[in-house]
């Protein structure tokens, strides 16, 4: 018997993590947890942006964790973990980003009850290429873009900043010093997502933290989780 | 660059289904790439080869259909092929919009099996 000539398949290649981070969001849900995906370049200040993020979580009342991705080392983990929050690594091992089964598999490793949480944020791997395919189960998708790295990133990686919901402008105090172009960097990030929510904060002096937390405050009010009733 | 991992996971989709319908060989694996989905084509040709040593794709061809952009236009109520994927405004008036209706696919469509002789036992 001969074989048909074309096979149809016709299936998402990654299919498989979509799926893993769909049953994830669904988990988180229930749990009432809200869970942010934090990207950016290296050296965006994604891990200043998110201790300062936990510590002023913390200092509400609220319950924030993390789960960091990184390359090689737990440095950032140790640097997170001075907030109070719990805090677990995820060394990639030279994998450039974070995939929804390394989400699962370390929080099962983990045993953190996520009904006891507020916040669970999640620290990519620094880069703006890679991240952008992968769901992680996150309801929120928020790309950091520092004062120091030009106004015109978000052209050069248009489909992480187009998969994104909110960007956050870090180093905001030295804005002035290095010269940074608000209008610019506004213009090319709503080129590629019009009508992104634009925040600026500086992880340093906090300007503009109060902002995001409310913002943050406003997103857990508006997504549908649903806290499990006791 | 993970466009090798992405490749890992496209040839473990084709050879399930090529195992599934028994075929030996595979001449060609057809993809949808959309301008969005995150993938370059040239790394992803470059990993394929790599990827599927040693499984029933090896020695094939992967083809690769590009997927344009296309974006709705709530005003004009017109969807637009864009030829850019740094400006997400309809070509037609200019307004803004978020609503892509095409463009993140990444998508195993088919497979071109070999010409086998007819086997008889």
């Amino acid at each position: 018997m001969n074989n048909p000539r074309i096979l149809e398949i016709r299936r998402g290649v990654l299919e498989k993590n979509d799926l893993l981070a769909q049953n994830l969001r669904a988990h988180f849900n229930e749990a009432g947890v809200m869970v942010i995906n934090l990207v950016s370049s290296p050296g965006a200040g994604k891990t200043a942006f998110l201790e300062a993020t936990l510590r002023h979580l913390r200092e509400n009342g609220l319950r924030p964790a993390a789960l960091v991705g990184d390359l090689a080392t737990d440095n950032d983990a140790q640097r997170l973990a001075r907030s109070g929050a719990p805090v677990r690594q995820i060394v990639t091992g030279g994998n450039c980003h974070l995939e929804a089964d390394m989400i699962s598999t370390h929080l099962a490793d983990w045993q953190l009850d996520l009904t006891n949480l507020d916040y669970l944020f999640i620290e990519n791997v620094g880069n703006l290429v890679c991240p952008a395919s992968y769901d992680l189960g996150e309801h929120l998708r928020v790309v950091l873009l520092s004062v120091t790295e030009g106004e015109d990133k978000p052209l050069k990686y248009p489909t992480l900043f187009n998969s994104a919901d909110v960007t956050i402008i870090t180093k905001i105090d030295i804005a002035a010093a290095v010269e940074f172009d608000r209008a610019a960097a506004t213009a090319a990030i709503h080129a590629v997502r019009p009508g992104m929510i634009i925040l600026e904060t500086s992880a340093k002096t906090g300007e503009g933290m109060q902002n995001w937390l409310e913002y943050l405050n406003t997103c857990r009010q508006t997504y549908p989780l649903q806290p499990i009733t006791t | 660059m993970h466009e090798l991992s992405i490749a890992y996971h496209l040839v473990e989709i084709a050879a399930q289904a090529a195992q599934s319908a028994h075929v030996k060989q595979v001449d060609a694996l057809h993809l949808r790439l959309g301008a969005l989905s995150g993938v370059v084509k040239e790394a992803l040709l470059f990993s394929y080869e790599i990827a599927t040593a040693g499984t029933v794709l090896e020695g094939s061809r992967l083809v690769i259909e590009e997927i344009p952009v296309a974006l709705h236009c709530p005003a004009c109520a017109v969807t637009s092929v864009l030829d850019t994927i740094q400006v997400f405004r309809c070509p037609i008036c200019g307004q803004p919009s978020n609503d892509i209706r095409q463009g993140r696919e990444l998508e195993v469509v088919s497979l071109e099996i070999a010409d086998e002789q007819p086997t008889y036992s």
